[in-house]
Parts: C-alpha cells; structure tokens; sequence
C-alpha cells in the first residue's frame, strides 16, 4: 500500500526537466525578452534619418565611383606599407612581451599561485581593452604616428598570444619534462627540450593567426591617429573625397584576403 | 682517429643546435624588426621622452573621476542596448543564412551566395562597417548596432555552418524517413545536434559585441566609445580611466553571465547548484577570430 502511493507521487509521464530546472530556463528566457524588449524601446533612433537610408547610401555609391586609382602612388602607397610594418613589428613585439607572462601563467611551469594569477591579470586586462583604446593611450603618451600604432597592436595582442601559449605549456606531455627534470636540466634547459618541441605548432599558428588580426586592426588604428592607412582613410572622409576612400577600402581589403593566403600558405610549410 | 673522436664529442656537446635554416630566419627577422622600426620613426629619445610622458600621463588618470556619472551611465547603457540588439538580431539571421550554407544539406546554389555574404561580412573590420553605416543611417546608436550586427554575422555564421556539417547524417535520415517535412527535420534532426555549439557561441558574441560596442563610439555610431573619445580630447584623464574602469567591469560581468547561461542551458543545472559552483563549464572561445 505504503510502495504503491508512493510510487503513485512520481509523475506518470516522462520529463526532460525538473521543476527547477524549467523555472530557471523560464527565468532566463525571460530575462532574454525582458532586455531585448527594453534596450529596442530605450535605444535612440532618428526615424527620419533611418527613412532616406536607401538615398543617402544611393548618393554614396554614387560618389564612391568612378574609384580614384590615380591618388595610389604617393601618400596612400607609403600608408599601406606602414600599415604592414604596423602589424608586422607590433606582432614581433608582442611575442617578445607576451612569452614571459605566457610562461608565468601556465600553472604546470610556474607552480605559484600568485604569479599565475597576475599574469592572468596582465592578460585579462591586455584584452579588455579595445585595440583603439590602447592607440589612445599610446599616443596620449608617443604622439600621433606609427609609434602610438605599433605599441597599441602590440599591447593588444599580449593578452591573445600569452593567453594560448600559456594553455599551450599547460596541455604540453609531462613526461619528457620529467626526464629532464631528472637529468638535472637547468630550467632555461627545460623549457628550451621539453616544452618548446612540444608547443612549437600552436605557437606558430598563434602567431600566424595574431598576425592576420593585427593587419585587420591596424588598418584602423589611424581612425584616432596612430599612423598607416586608416590616418589616409580619415582624412579622406573629412574632406569628403569618397572616390578616394573607396580606393582605400579595396586596398584594405585586398590586404586583409592576402594577409590570410599568407598564412594558410605558412600554415602548410610550417606545421 | 683521435680526430674523429673530437669531432663526434663535439657534435654530442649540441645534439639539438639551430639549423642554419632557422639561424638565417632569426636573422632576418631581427634585421627587419630593426629596418621596420626606423621607418616607423622608433627612436631612443623618442621612449626616454615617452616615459616621463607616460608617468604623467598614468599620474593623471588617478584619481578616477566621479563627477559626471550621468554621462557614464547614458554611455554605458547605450553601449549595452547596441551590444544586445545587435546580438538579438546577428543571431536571428545568420541561423537561415548559415542552414543555407552548410553543404551537406542544401544544393550548390544555396550554399555558393551564403558563404559569400558571410565571407564579406568577415573580411571588413567592423569600425570601417561603422564608418559605411554612419554615412546611410546618421549619426548614432542605430548605426552602431547594424555594424555590429554585419560583425555577427560573419563569425557566428562561419562557425555555425561548420557545426552543421559536422553532424551525423543518421538522425537526419532517419527523420526523413518517417515522412518528415523540410522543416521537421531541421527542428528534430539538425537542432538538437547543434544547439549546444550554438549556445556556446551566441553566448561568446553578446560577450564580443560588448566589447566591440564600446569602440564603434570612436567614429560615431553611439555608445561609451563616443564619450570615451570626447574625454580623450578634452585631456579629461581622470574621466578616462573611470569610463576604462567601468568597461572593464562591464565584461568581467558579461563574462560571469554567459557562463551562468551556458551552465543553464547546456549543462541543466538547478538554482542551488548554479550558486554552488563557479566557472566549471569551460567554453574555449573558438581560434580563428580575434579572442
């Protein structure tokens, strides 16, 4: 009697979720609602401005073409190729700055908590920052030019190469680092046998792949200041030459599609 | 033979030098780093200089200010409402585009024109996407969000396809042959397979995007990122770093929220057990796309 009423309290039919479960679900997808609805009514449009959208992008187009091929030679060359120097010596840098923290984050090698966690910190914050953000700062203190540009990139990136290096030492094999350990290997020894063989792949693909990153944001870094194309991009939109802008987005983009054949071609010989 | 034994212990003394492949590469690297960095102007006197002006500088960005939390908070809840509906809606179109885009379920002339508006969407960095919708919608926060939008697109619609075909084909067949409709076997064969990764990687663009929201500002499409720049040119240091400071807590907290959704959604956790434990779900935010 006791068994049967009690089995009788279990429900019948099966359910994929708990009660709890399916309130918590509940309650999520109507925080989801909640914020979509509130931030569509709160956020501030202009209808007007959004009612001539077709014409002004008309008018855009239009001004846009014929593009300037003619205004290539001269500034805007020179800008891009600062902007490859930009990204290309910002990436070095930052593999420089970001080994070290890297090293100090992955728990297995610096068996210190506190060191892991600073490191950790140093990568949180490089990251949180938005690479135009730190262009800011780096020309607050440099000036305005490629300097400001090259620090910013290389700060920026600090926080993605350490970040998977440092998971990269984490997941390395302990087993040669043991042997190592035991022959009495020096720790400059260590990490330069037993973990360097084993994270070279994921080293270079991170910094291939950073690379690529930084030609992508290097190309608007010059939007605050901080030198390449994007300074030649601005000063192109504030004097209203859009011929000349389109010259430029092409040549970005051009850029950024060659940048990644670059490296699925390094990918291939490297790895 | 004497010779020989020299010869060999000397070889044993470096069992692993460098090749000389690798010696001539980091040359070349260093001569390039040195070539680059006097074309970009880097000079001795320029960092000494630097330094003193970057002790200022940090100097006068403490302490941070507090005057004008109003302003703050304008920003910051723009920057928030740009960062969700452009999540919202990033999400809701690049579930078609991406269904149309997996090739082991759509013919050749769907998959070809999806892959290419993803592919455009990715290419341009989503500041100069900014730039462009500046110019077709106006100064301010819509702007900003359809920006952002074109920017999820192109990273959730890439990753979105790939997890698609990567999924078993039985489940598929076998819902085709009970007679299914089209849809029915996307709601019941390719859903359940992929909603996880789905979760995961919506859960890592609204945390993009927050980040990003606080930077499309800089060329106007609203948000923290105007005011940021408004404060950087008014030399407002103190103000600066509180704007800095904010943002970073912003997405230390938009971090925590996505593991929080992630633990609800994927790993069915109840309330008690949610606030039990913290940050086991690990999500590793996919490589190929700036982390």
């Amino acid at each position: 009697m006791n068994t049967e009423q009690r089995l009788e309290s279990y429900p019948q039919a099966w359910q994929r979720y708990t009660a709890g479960q399916r309130l918590l679900r509940f309650t999520l997808y109507l925080l989801f609602i909640l914020a979509i609805v509130q931030s569509a009514r709160t956020i501030d449009v202009i209808p007007e401005f959004l009612y001539d959208a077709p014409t002004q992008m008309a008018d855009l187009i239009n001004r846009m073409w014929p593009v300037d091929w003619s205004s290539f030679k001269g500034t805007i060359s020179k800008a891009l190729i600062e902007t490859l120097h930009m990204a290309t010596l910002g990436t070095l840098l930052s593999i420089v700055l970001a080994v070290p923290v890297g090293l100090l984050a992955a728990n297995n090698l610096t068996p210190n908590r506190g060191l892991n966690l600073l490191a950790r910190f140093i990568l949180v914050s490089s990251r949180s920052i938005n690479s135009l953000v730190w262009a800011l700062l780096f020309i607050a203190i440099f000036g305005p030019g490629a300097v400001a540009g090259t620090m910013a990139i290389a700060f920026r990136s600090i926080g993605f190469v350490g970040k998977l290096l440092g998971e990269a030492i984490e997941e390395a094999h302990p087993g040669p680092i043991e042997a190592l350990t035991a022959t009495g290997a020096s720790l400059g020894s260590i990490i330069q046998y037993g973990y360097w063989p084993q994270i070279r792949p994921a080293f270079w693909s991170v910094v291939l792949l950073r690379w690529d990153i930084n030609v992508r944001e290097s190309a608007v870094l010059g939007l605050v200041g901080a030198g390449g194309i994007g300074m030649a991009l601005n000063s192109a939109m504030d004097l209203f030459q859009w011929d000349r802008v389109a010259l430029i987005l092409l040549l970005i983009f051009a850029v950024v599609i060659l940048a990644e054949i670059i490296i699925t071609r390094c990918r291939k010989s490297l790895l | 033979m004497a010779g020989v034994n020299a010869a060999t212990t000397e070889k044993q003394a470096q069992p692993f030098a460098l090749s000389w492949r690798a010696k001539a590469g980091l040359i070349a690297v260093l001569v390039y780093a040195i070539y680059a960095a006097s074309q970009l102007g880097f000079s001795w006197e320029r960092f000494e200089a630097g330094w003193e002006l970057g002790a200022r500088f940090i100097g006068r960005l403490f302490p941070p200010s507090i005057e004008r939390l109003n302003i703050l908070w304008q920003g910051i809840a723009e920057s928030l409402e740009i960062a969700i509906l452009a999540s919202t809606l990033g999400i809701l179109l690049s579930l078609p585009i991406s269904l149309l885009g997996a090739r082991n379920l759509m013919p050749a002339w769907a998959t070809w024109p999806s892959r290419a508006i993803v592919a455009l969407c990715r290419a341009l960095h989503p500041v100069i996407v900014a730039i462009i919708f500046v110019k077709a919608v106006g100064f301010g926060a819509l702007a900003g969000v359809l920006a952002l939008t074109v920017a999820s697109i192109g990273f959730i619609g890439k990753l979105f396809t790939e997890a698609i075909e990567e999924i078993s084909l039985k489940q598929v067949e076998a819902v085709r042959a009970s007679g299914a409709s089209f849809a029915n076997v996307i709601i019941f064969a390719v859903m359940p397979q992929v909603f996880a990764r789905f979760v995961g990687f919506a859960t890592y663009q609204l945390d993009s995007n927050l980040r990003n929201s606080t930077m499309v500002g800089i060329v106007g499409a609203g948000g923290i990122g105007g005011t940021l720049f408004s404060a950087f040119q008014r030399f407002d240091y103190d103000f600066v770093c509180t704007i800095l400071l904010t943002i970073i807590a912003i997405i230390l907290m938009g971090e925590l929220l996505a593991r929080m959704i992630r633990a609800v959604l994927l790993d069915n956790v109840s309330l008690g057990e949610l606030l039990r434990r913290r940050g086991k779900t690990t999500f590793r935010a996919p490589a190929g796309d700036d982390v």
